[in-house]
Formats: structure tokens, sequence, C-alpha cells
């Protein structure tokens, strides 16, 4: 198993470097040009090649991917192309409020959805159980901003219940912070508690319906027992492994949801820079959301494999 | 009589919820009366309802469906009026199951120890550490190896044959009146069956427990039960002493089902090793990954007209060498020769015409015919494809090809699902037939099939090798249908041809080889006294100690 | 073979009519309202000019009008018709929705079918090609293309019909293979058949209905996604009316308690949610089909 776990990570480290590949090739190789990208109309032969020089774009890309990586990983971000100052500072705050959106969404949506899907599964059939299905089908295909609008348009401006931008900064409590922070959480709550509601349910019904769980019930062992000591083991792993992926999922859809309630995170700071076309910035801040990604993918991945008996206990 | 009467069911009926929506009678108006100690055999096909019986016992409805009529007297109380907690303090208890397969049967993320003592512990009978002390003597008298450990491993570290044992053990910790058995043996391979089988028996002689046991193998129920209950759509069709069922069947159903395992099909008397044979396998050695040789320097012949059983348990090569002969596995070594003729070992380089005489029927008819495409097409494209047939013409050649699979013309038109498993199965044998083959490899046709269904199928083939003097190459794990069809036999085991000759030959005592031996007299018999007599006569073949029986 | 007598021979071939007939006969009552907001889709976008009471870009009445016997669904941020630009903006989103999605899925299934069919080196460089890309999240990577190649509609079509391609790749693939292994595959390679006849008479068909529906989902998170992009300011950009742009230009409305971005919102929700219900449908169908076959073996 330990080698499993050990493939994985390395797997994972693999993954991450030919995801920044990607996102340095990406700004790199396509037809457009970095360049001319940034001066647009104004960009003249003279001014280009001066950008150019500056950016240090006549050296082989290679080069300064590894220059990019490196510091990259000693926390050197970069210059940023819009205000000339450094990146790292600039993203720190940003990061930190995009986490703390994500983490509370997830410490929302996590035990709402299990509970849920808990509660679909064991009432399977029922007319609770498919309006949740109904619902919760329909939550999965509606986009992160008509919620978002929804909530503000009820909840913020007609009753007046929380503030509808969430524009937070240092100076805030932590207690402030929440309030102001609610209406986004709420809203990636729900876009995510759809998705990891249904995928629970169905790891509970087919782990209800096999056959040792027909022993156990043979065996006259209590029906709350059967669901905490027979089924409870081992639809842990594939729930697991749900949540993680959508928290995954959560730091993707944080990038709407910012820019809906105009909440200071890293999502909106990426948009931000993707209009004015400064490529540093993205770069920085795609690889941190990628990173974040594929990190929380392989701890899904590390996480079952730990879950798994045939795994935990070889021949 | 009613004093010693542990199990009385009357007028059962269990209802299930079909694809539509409506409620359909699974069990209808079953009445069912068990004495203490005494065993039962519950035989029919699938559909039968007898899991469903079975399960009942313990006021057990699987989902969907639902008990909705009838008494359920266990031992004085009829279960039906009980609470829902008091059915859970006697199931595990007083009746306990044991289900067909243990490997799905036990939870993977639990120790068997902690399994095999769940009932006696959650119902208090005893404290854990006498739960397991009791366990423990169980697996001894089960013969598990290294039984005072073998309880701490998981599931999954513990070989198919070991853990159905465990799974008796696990049914007889609290000493149960009743035991539930679901097909207990029928998942394994034969010689791993006779030992389970005498071991289950045992045990149920030992502790004078009364059982239920549940099969569609009249054979082998013969061997355990004082008395047979023939069951057929949900209903009762007869009930009697063992002895009687076997040899004097009253309902015209259980008649069938006998003679479709006793009748003698083939009754070509053989005349000698082929000379010029239709197919000949020589010197066959093949290997799936280059390093593993699965099959090891084969030489089967096969003459025109006849049919070579190719016999061997799971995972002795028989299904591989079908796949030598057709061309999807090139040989390593040796070749496949076809009327003198040597075949290109690879599918690819073979001509229409090498193709067309050797076809394959499969054991599963369901995924061998595509879902699209209907029986018209199924069976025409072979006659478009190798004789350019299109039109009436060839609409008369599929109408000719249904008749001599006695199906009607309608059938034509029907999709693979509108059809029954017995007929699915001829519309192949149909397929095989249009391209006017001179050898069909049959690969387990029956053995997904129910028996009086797979005795037509066996009945047809017959027929159809006399009008035509097709060879068949029949691929089987099960014995009993060898004798009655084949005229050689070839035995095969890891690999190797372990013996072959005349179907007499392999068949009449005394056999050559050792495993031929065993195999032969794992085989199940249509006598109650079969078990007793192999496990007297063969005891160095067979490892299953004097314990279990002490 | 010889001929035998012409009265067994007749027989009637039931037309695929009543396939349909029997998908719609039992389709639940989500599934229809779904299809039939499918329907008033297509529609407009066939008819949006037709349909329009206003032009595209007419300044009718006050900025943000609440809604009135004139304008249905009231003005927008300039005081241009509300309903209007709904209309023409159905007819930008979903065309360009749909034409990314046919793009990936000719893409997604060439590339699926041909890795699973030919396998070896192919199999395994398209199918690392596409972990990869899928190892990153898709809006992340479509916003670090676009900050390079712009907002042109061929760069968005383009960069959505990639991203999306991978998935259908890795669904096409591992059907192929499915379909691949079954036996009445096996027993038309052992007839001799030639791959063509094999890939469309015995594979196609039986991946039909997944395809489907992967088409119905994978439109769905074209549209989903394009729409997200323009409500960033990334995607389609004004005066062309797209439902996405116009959540965002109307967005400040809500906080003066105004519903203006909602009514695009919505109309986004509808579509995504109708065909997601249509899909579902598709699916479970699908399963109960194969869950019959099994039951037939008995």
């Amino acid at each position: 198993m330990l080698t499993l776990i050990g493939r994985r990570l390395a797997l994972g480290i693999l993954t991450l470097l030919v995801v920044s590949v990607i996102i340095f090739a990406g700004t790199e190789i396509l037809p457009g040009d970095v360049a001319t990208a940034i001066l647009g109309q104004s960009a003249t032969p003279e001014n280009t090649a001066a950008i150019r020089e500056q950016l240090g774009l006549n050296r082989p890309p290679y080069e300064r991917y590894f220059e990019w990586l490196v510091g990259f990983v000693q926390g050197d971000l970069g210059t940023s192309l819009g205000n000339r100052r450094p990146i790292a500072p600039q993203v720190g705050f940003r990061f930190e409020n995009t986490m703390l959106l994500a983490a509370m969404a997830a410490c929302i949506a996590v035990p709402l959805s299990i509970g849920l899907g808990l509660v679909s599964a064991i009432k399977q059939g029922t007319i609770f159980d498919r309006a949740i299905s109904v619902v919760s089908l329909m939550a999965i295909s509606v986009p992160e901003f008509f919620i978002g609008y929804v909530l503000i348009l009820f909840i913020s401006v007609k009753l007046g219940w929380l503030p509808s931008l969430s524009n937070v900064n240092e100076r805030m409590d932590f207690g402030q912070r929440i309030t102001v922070m609610a209406l986004p959480a709420i809203t990636l709550t729900m876009v995510t508690l759809a998705h990891m509601m249904r995928m629970t349910r169905a790891a509970v019904i087919s782990v209800m319906n096999s056959p040792y769980i027909e022993m156990a019930e043979l065996k006259g062992v209590k029906y709350w027992r059967i669901v905490i000591q027979h089924a409870l083991p081992n639809v842990l792993s594939p729930i697991i492994t749900v949540v993680v992926l959508n928290l995954a999922y959560l730091v993707v859809g944080v990038v709407v949801v910012e820019v809906v309630f105009t909440y200071p995170g890293m999502g909106q700071f990426m948009v931000d820079s993707v209009s004015k076309r400064d490529v540093p910035v993205v770069q920085a801040t795609g690889l941190i959301f990628a990173m974040t990604y594929v990190l929380l993918n392989m701890t899904a991945d590390i996480s079952s494999i730990l879950a798994n008996p045939r795994l935990r206990h070889p021949k | 009589m009613s004093e010693s009467l542990l199990l009385d069911m009357q007028a059962l009926r269990i209802e299930a919820r079909g694809p539509d929506g409506k409620p359909f009678r699974i069990v209808d108006d079953v009445d069912l009366q068990l004495k203490r100690g005494e065993v039962l055999g519950l035989i029919g096909e699938s559909g039968a309802g007898k899991s469903t019986i079975g399960l009942a016992s313990m006021n057990y409805a699987r989902t969907g469906c639902a008990i909705t009529g009838g008494k359920i007297i266990f031992d004085g109380t009829d279960l039906r009026t009980l609470t829902e907690d008091q059915v859970r303090a006697m199931r595990g208890v007083n009746a306990a199951y044991i289900a067909q397969s243990a490997a799905a049967s036990f939870n993977p993320a639990k120790r068997l120890n902690d399994q095999v003592t769940e009932a006696a512990v959650r119902h208090n009978v005893m404290n854990r550490g006498d739960a397991v002390k009791r366990a423990q003597e169980l697996y001894d008298k089960l013969d598990l190896p290294d039984p005072d450990n073998i309880g701490r491993r998981y599931p999954h570290q513990v070989s198919g044959g070991q853990l159905q044992r465990v799974m008796s053990a696990m049914a007889m910790t609290c000493g149960p009146d009743l035991l539930v058995l679901d097909e207990p043996t029928t998942a394994l391979d034969v010689t791993t069956q006779i030992e389970v089988l005498a071991t289950v028996r045992d045990l149920i002689r030992t502790n004078n427990t009364a059982a239920l046991y549940i099969t569609h193998d009249l054979a082998v129920v013969a061997q355990i039960a004082d008395r047979i209950m023939v069951l057929q759509y949900g209903k009762l069709v007869e009930v009697g002493e063992t002895n009687q069922i076997l040899h004097d069947p009253q309902d015209p159903y259980t008649k069938e089902l006998i003679s479709a395992r006793t009748e003698e099909i083939n009754t070509k008397v053989f005349t000698g090793m082929p000379e010029n044979p239709v197919l000949s396998i020589k010197n066959v050695t093949a290997s799936y990954d280059g390093k593993v040789d699965v099959l090891k320097n084969i030489n089967v012949d096969i003459g025109r007209g006849e049919t070579v059983a190719v016999v061997g348990e799971s995972g002795s090569g028989k299904s591989t060498l079908a796949r030598v002969v057709t061309g999807l596995l090139p040989p390593r070594e040796g070749h496949v020769d076809f009327d003198g003729e040597a075949y290109s070992p690879a599918l690819k380089q073979r001509t229409k015409e090498q193709l067309r005489k050797a076809q394959m029927i499969y054991q599963m008819p369901d995924v061998a015919m595509n879902p699209r495409q209907r029986v018209s097409e199924i069976i025409g494209r072979p006659l478009t494809f190798y004789f350019g047939l299109t039109g009436k013409e060839r609409d008369d050649a599929m109408m000719k090809l249904l008749e001599e699979i006695d199906m009607a013309p309608e059938f034509a038109d029907r999709f693979p699902g509108q059809l029954s498993g017995g007929q699915k199965q001829r519309v192949c044998i149909a397929r095989a037939l249009a391209a006017d083959p001179e050898l069909i490899i049959c690969d387990e046709v029956t053995s997904a099939l129910d028996q009086v269904v797979a005795a037509g199928i066996l009945k047809l083939l017959d027929r159809l090798q006399k009008e035509k003097n097709l060879a068949y190459m029949f691929i089987t794990h099960d014995l009993g249908i060898v004798r009655n069809i084949a005229d050689r036999t070839v035995v095969m085991y890891q690999g190797n041809v372990v013996e072959q000759g005349t179907t007499e030959q392999i068949f009449t005592p005394p056999q050559k080889e050792a495993y031929t031996q065993k195999l032969i007299a794992s085989t199940p018999e249509m006598r109650t006294d079969w078990l007793d007599e192999v496990l007297r006569d063969r005891a160095d073949l067979f490892e299953i100690s004097s314990k279990a029986k002490a | 073979m010889t001929t035998i007598n012409s009265e067994t021979a007749r027989y009637i071939k039931p037309s695929k009519t009543l396939m349909v007939r029997r998908f719609l006969a039992e389709m639940p009552v989500v599934a229809w309202v779904g299809l039939i907001i499918i329907l008033i889709n297509l529609f407009v976008v066939a008819f949006a000019g037709v349909l329009a009471p206003y032009s595209e870009t007419e300044l009718v009445t006050d900025v943000w009008a609440p809604p009135n016997p004139d304008n249905w669904l009231g003005g927008d941020q300039l005081g241009r018709d509300m309903l209007t630009r709904i209309l023409y903006g159905a007819r930008t989103t979903i065309s360009i929705a749909f034409i990314a999605t046919i793009l990936s899925f000719t893409m997604g299934i060439v590339a699926g079918f041909t890795a699973a069919v030919v396998g070896g080196i192919i199999d395994t460089l398209l199918s690392r090609i596409v972990d990869a890309l899928m190892a990153i999240p898709t809006l992340i990577l479509a916003l670090v293309v676009i900050s390079v190649l712009g907002t042109e509609i061929y760069v968005l079509i383009g960069v959505i019909a990639v991203l999306d391609s991978t998935r259908v790749f890795r669904l096409s693939r591992a059907i192929a293979m499915d379909v691949a292994v079954m036996e009445y595959v096996e027993a038309a390679r052992l007839r001799g058949e030639r791959l063509w006849w094999i890939m469309t008479r015995e594979v196609l068909p039986n991946t039909v209905m997944p395809l489907i529906a992967e088409f119905g989902l994978r439109f769905a998170f074209a549209f989903l996604f394009i729409a997200s992009l323009s409500f960033l300011g990334l995607g389609i950009q004004p005066p062309l009316a797209d439902w996405g742009g116009m959540v965002r230009e109307n967005a400040t409305a809500i906080i003066y308690g105004i519903a203006a971005p909602l009514y695009p919102a919505a109309a986004i929700a509808a579509l995504a949610v109708a065909v997601n219900l249509v899909v579902d449908y598709i699916l479970a169908r699908q399963n109960r089909s194969v869950a019959a076959a099994f039951d037939g073996t008995g």
C-alpha cells in the first residue's frame, strides 16, 4: 500500500510539473503575442521590441520557464505588468480570502450534503427522495451567478438580513468577516451541495444493496447498527472521494462567485488580470488555482487508497 | 405431528413490484412444513421463488418484495405477528442463513471473527471471548487451516472454498434450530463442491439442525435432503420423500426435471479414432502474456459428425483452446489443421471460406447477439456474408433456419431482448448453422440455462448433428451432460490434456489418471447414497478428515 | 440452402417511429417539461428576428424600466427592451454553444474511437494528453488562454471545444472499449467482417443512446461555460446580445431591488436544467434496459 501511495504522490508531483508547463506554454506558444497583447492599439514595432526586451521575451522559452518555475517555488511570483509591483504580496491576502471563503462553504456544504444524502438513501423511493432528486438535479445545472443574484435580491435587498457586497479587508474582525462572507458562502454551498448529495446517496444505496448487508440483516443486527458498523466503513471511501473532488470544484466555482459579490479574492484578481492582459499575474494565479486542484485530487485518491480494506490489509 | 414441527408456513404469498409498477406474485400460496432436525430440499429453476421462500422463513423479504399473505409459524409463533425487534432477536440465533457467494456475503471492511461472532454477541447469547472460542472450535471442526488465527484475517485474505466454510461456522455459532442454505455450492468447482457439501451435511447431522436446502441441482439435493419440494413460477408443484421424487415423480414437471438430468441423448455407437479429422489441433502451446503458458502441447482431433467434449474446471484452459482454434489467440507453438489444411494462426489471415467452416456458440446468448439487431439480421448476415444471398432468397433461407431450430417465422422480427434464454440460444445456433459449417465450437452453451431448457438445446444440437453430419467441440465443466452427449472426452487440467479417450473409457472405472478419477467422482449422481459411497470408497482422493463426522 | 414455401417467408419490418413513440410515451412529466423548454429555445433561436418586438440595439424605454404592457420584461441598463435582448441573446449564446459542442464531439469521438480501436502508442499518447489537460480546472485553463488570445468568437469556440472534447474522448473511448469486448463483436470478427462494418453496424448502434445523453451534457456544459465567461466579461463582447453578458451589464440593478439581471440568468438556468432533465431520463432508460437484459439470463 505504501508503494501505491508513493506512486500516487510521485504522479501528483509529475502532474504539477506538467500543469505548470501547460500554463506557461498556454501563454507562450499560442499564436497571440504577449507584447502586442499588452500594447493593443498603440503597438508600434519600436515599443513592441522594447516590451519584449523588458519582459525577456527574446530569450528561449525553456530558459524563461525554468526561471519562472524556480522563482515560483521560492515564492517569487514575478512582477505585475499592470502596476509594476511584485505579484506575491498582492496575491497573499487574496489567497487567504479565497481559502477562507471556500473553507466556510465547505463547512456548511459537506455535513449538510452527507446528511441529506444519507437520509434520501435510507428513504429511497419516497416522495422526499424523489423531490430531493429533482431539486438537486436542477441545482447542479443552474449557474452560480443566478443563485447569487437571487440570494442578493431576496436576502439582502428585500429582507436586508445580510450585506450584498463582500468587500472584506484586514481591519474587519472575525465576526464582521463572517457576516460579509455569508452570502457568497451560501451560494457556493448550494452549487456544490447537490452533487455531493447525489453521490453520497448513490454510494450508500449501492452498499446497502450488497449481500453482506443482507447477511447482517439475517443475523438480526439492529438497523442503525447495520448502517453504522457495516455500511459506513464501506461508503467512507467513495464519500471522501466525492467530498474532496467537490472541494476542488469549489476552488474553481469561487471565481464566478467572487465576481458576483465583488469579494476581494484570488478569482476576481485573476479575472481582472485576464481582461487587463496582465499575463504574469494570470500565470501566477492560474498556477495556484491549478495546484490547489491537483493537490486536492491527489488527496482524494490517497484517502480512498487508505480507506480500502483490501489495500490496507494485503494478503 | 404438530409437536415436532419447527417451521410451518401456511398459504405464504410474496409479491414484488414489476418494472411497470404493478405487483405480481413471486410466491403464490405455498404451504411448507419442516420438522425438527429434518432437511427439506427446495428445488426449481430460476424464478421459481425458492430463495424468496427460504428468506421468508426468517420473515425477511428483499428490497422490492413484500410478504403479503399467509402465516410463518416458527417454533409455535407466527413471525408475521411479531414486532421488528422480536423478529431480529430470532434471526441469527434460532435461524441462520448461508448464502451462495461467501465472497460477497462477508463485509470486506471487517475481520472474520467480528462477523462470525456478531450474532452471538449482539443477541447476548455469549460474551465475545466465549463466542471467539466457539468460532475457533467450529473452524477446527470444519477443517480450516490455523483455526486459532484465521478469524483475525479479512475476507479477501482467505480463499473462496475456505470462506464458504467460515460462513458455515458463522451460521452455526449460536446453534440455530433452522439453517437456510441458498445454493451454497453452486459457485464452486465440482471438486471443491464435494468437500463443502460433505462438511455442511455433517454439521447438520451432528447438531440435529433442521434445514431448508435451496438449489437447482437435483443430484446435489439428493445427497442431503430427507424430503424434496419442487417449485415452479412461485407455486408448489410436488413435495415428497427424496427417493419418491427421484424414482417415482408424480407431476409432469418433476418428471421433466428428472429426465433432463438422466436422459441419454446421444445414441451413436463410437466407431474408433477419426481417420480424416475435421479439426486437428497439433502440439499447441499458447500464452496470453508470452510468459505463462496457459496451454501446454495440446493434441486433439475431432472427426466428422463427432462430438468431442473438452472438460475441466475453471482455469483448466478449455476456453483458451477454443480461442486458439478460432484464431483469436495465435498459439506460441503448434498449429490448427482443418480438413488436413493448416490454418493460419491469426484470425486476420484466414480466408472467408476457412472461417465459414468453423462456427461458435457462446455461453451467454445475451451478450452474443447484438441487442440492436433483429433476429432476421442476426441470422441473415452470415447468409449474405458467406453466400451472397439477398432479398427473397435470403428470407427463404432464414425461414428455413428458423424452422430447423423449432421457432415460428414471426420471431424473425424480434429483438434479442424479446426472447427467452432458450430461444436466444436457439437463434445463436441458427446463426452458426447459417454458415453451413463443418464444426461448431460450443463454449458452455447450456450452463447459463435452466436444466429443462438446456436439455432441449442439447436435443436440438444432437438432431442437427445427425441431419448435417456436424462435428462439435463441446466445452463444459458439467460432466453430467458429457456422459449423455459426447462420443469422446478430453480432460484438461492446468493447461494440459490429462487424459482423452472414448467417453465410455473415461467414465468407466478404473480411470488411469488420478485427476480424472477425482473429477468424475466429484460429479453428483442422481441417487441418495452417492455422497456416502464416494466418501467411503475414495477417501484417498478427498481431503475431508473424519473430524467433521465425529 | 434450398427454398421453402413462400407463405412462411413473409414478415413485416416494424418502423423505427415505433421506438420514438415508445420513448415519448414512457417519458415522465419532468422530462416533458425539459423537452418543451428545449423546443421553445430552438424556436426562438430560429425566429428571434420575427418574434422580437423591437430591434436589438434600439433604445425604447427608460433605464431599468419595470415590466409594462409595451416592454413585458422592462428595460435594460441603457433602456433597450429586455425581452428583445433576451430573444436575440438566445441566438448568440445557444448557437455558439452548439457549434462548440459539435466541434468538441467530433474531435472527442474520432480521437476516442481511434484510441480504443487502434490502441498501442496512439492510445497512450492521446490518453496522456487528455489526462494532462484534465488535471487543470477548465475555467482556469480557459482564462489563461484567453488572456493571450483575446475574446474573439472563434477563439471562444475553439477553447471550449478543445477543453470539452477531453471529456468526450474519455467517454467515447470507454464506451467503444466496452462494446468491443462483447461477444457479438467477437462473433462478427470470427465471421470475418471488416473493421468498418464492425464499427458502424455492431459498435455504433449500441453507443448511440449514451452518446446522445453525453451530447446533451456537453452542450449544457458549453452553454453554461460561455455564459459564465461572458458574465465575467471575458466572453462574447457587446453590443452583441448574449445572456451571460446581459447578466453582467445589468448586475448593478440588483442592489436597487430591480430584477433585471435575473431575467437572462433565469433563461440560462432554465435551458441548462431542461437539458439535464431530458438527459437524466435518457440515462435512466439506458440503465433500465441494461438491467432488463441481465434479468433475462435468470
